[in-house]
């Protein structure tokens, strides 16, 4: 299979989206096999900063199981982990979360390209990280920081965005290795998830 | 990119010079903190950053102020300050006496807004709030009780979210931009430096208030911070972390029983 000469064994997925992508991910996780192999971080901005009734959203969609991080939670494979409103999103050399609530990046907080830069740090070239929908440019430094660590870059296809200036800027702007719509990210994901 | 071992230079020169020790803050984070002040002070070269640092001592304030995170408001967490009024306050009322630590209070809004609940709660009279921070700056402002007059639209909106029942600009004076708050609200405050790494336990208190501080350390210096609070938290006193922190990988955890949602824990053993 093409995507496998991509990677060689994926440790981590992460998912970074702005407007738009929620029902992208809504449309993704179903279509996500369970179990899942690797782990999977997701950013997203929102707009209600204190609502924490995404993760059920995402959860009743997939057996895999969804959680919203909490400080020093440890990253288990086979997890969906969600970054919280108002924190950023780190990970830590051991693998363990952390969370951060300084300056906004991008006018965001949590801000996508500082847990992508974050992950590429930790998981190098077992790292792919997916950049959604969405009406800003945050996302797109922080995917040239995983290439520069060796991962791979997918963007959704600007065409089946909601907002597509986000995609459209990281596809400009970095080297991604895949362009896809929604369905096509699903099987890339399982055929990384089944490869390990 | 500034790797690893920078870093590990920069947490050695400030320990050997200063005194202060960084060494098991959470990485991920401190690595963005000092990125962010080497850029920001635009050095040509990481060793110029660390000579600055060594050779100036004017400098390391910007360090402290650079490598922490003082982010804070009045009320954060609206409903936090809610189980408080109705579930925490109640419980304390009929002390003789009542003693709050608020651990890395930062510039003190948090210490304002508790001010304002015993006050509502006709407790603040027989209360003493502490209110420690390793860095010295923050402390000044939470000294003075001013605070930025823009500010006050989203405080308020806190403040009615916590139950708040007065109206909240009754609190304060505006004056150019800024407000001050009702001197009466400061009075039971006493401010001090304390360091969570190295400073030692000083009192027993009623209720220990540490907020998006501990996600700022490694999971060694959590326990002992935890630790710390255990030994200074009387039995049936509370503890309350911030939103995302948690007393589940803490030694200390078969002491103590949360609350409710929030993250209030009172110490039964
Ligand atoms: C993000 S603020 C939290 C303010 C407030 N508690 C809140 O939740 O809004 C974190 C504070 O912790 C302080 N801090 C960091 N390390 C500390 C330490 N070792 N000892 C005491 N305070 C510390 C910082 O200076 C900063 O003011």
């Amino acid at each position: 299979m093409a995507e496998n000469k991509l990677i060689n064994a994926c440790k981590a997925v992460v998912i970074g989206g702005s407007a738009g992508s929620i029902e992208v991910l809504l449309k993704l996780l179903p279509a996500l096999s369970s179990p899942l192999s690797l782990v999977i971080m997701i950013v997203l901005h929102r707009k209600n900063s204190t609502d924490s009734s995404l993760a059920d959203l995402l959860s009743s969609r997939t057996t895999i199981r969804v959680q919203e991080v909490e400080d020093k939670d440890p990253v288990v494979p086979g997890t969906i982990y969600l970054a919280p409103a108002d924190y950023h999103l780190l990970i830590e050399k051991d693998e363990v979360f952390s969370l951060d609530d300084s300056e906004k990046v991008n006018y965001s907080r949590p801000s996508l390209d500082v847990t992508f830069e974050s992950a590429a740090d930790v998981y190098g070239s077992s790292l792919v990280g997916i950049l959604l929908s969405g009406a800003n440019a945050d996302g797109t430094a922080g995917l040239n920081l995983i290439k520069a660590r060796g991962g791979v870059l997918i963007a959704q296809k600007p065409e089946t965005a909601q907002a597509a200036f986000m995609p459209q800027h990281a596809i400009q702007n970095a080297p991604i290795d895949r362009v896809l719509d929604v369905e096509e990210m699903a099987v890339f994901i399982n055929s990384l998830s089944r490869v390990n | 990119m500034i790797e690893e071992a920078d870093i590990d230079l920069v947490l050695n020169d400030l320990f050997e010079v200063y005194g202060y020790d960084f060494t098991n803050y959470a990485r991920a984070s401190l690595k963005r903190r000092i990125s962010r002040l080497f850029l920001l002070d635009k050095f040509p070269s990481f060793a110029e950053f660390r000579y600055r640092l060594k050779s100036d001592p004017g400098y390391l304030k910007r360090v402290i102020e650079g490598l922490t995170v003082t982010v804070t408001e009045m009320f954060r967490d609206p409903l936090f300050y809610k189980a408080l009024r109705t579930e925490i306050i109640p419980t304390l009322a009929a002390k003789p006496f009542i003693r709050i630590w608020h651990a890395g209070c930062s510039t003190g809004e948090e210490v304002f807004s508790m001010a304002i609940v015993l006050k509502e709660a006709n407790l603040l009279h027989k209360s003493l709030l502490y209110a420690t921070d390793l860095n010295p700056q923050v402390l000044e402002k939470a000294r003075r009780g001013v605070f930025p007059l823009v500010q006050m639209k989203q405080y308020s909106e806190n403040y009615i979210e916590s139950g708040g029942k007065n109206d909240f600009s009754a609190y304060y004076t505006a004056q150019y931009g800024q407000v001050k708050f009702d001197e009466s609200l400061a009075e039971k405050m006493i401010f001090s430096t304390h360091n969570l790494v190295s400073d030692r336990s000083f009192n027993e208190f009623d209720l220990i208030l540490c907020r998006n501080v501990l996600i700022y350390f490694d999971k060694q210096l959590q326990e002992r911070t935890l630790n710390l609070f255990d030994e200074s938290i009387g039995t049936l006193g509370y503890l309350a972390l911030g939103s995302k922190e948690t007393l589940n990988f803490s030694s200390i955890k078969a002491k103590y029983r949360q609350l409710n949602k929030e993250k209030i824990w009172r110490k039964i053993s």
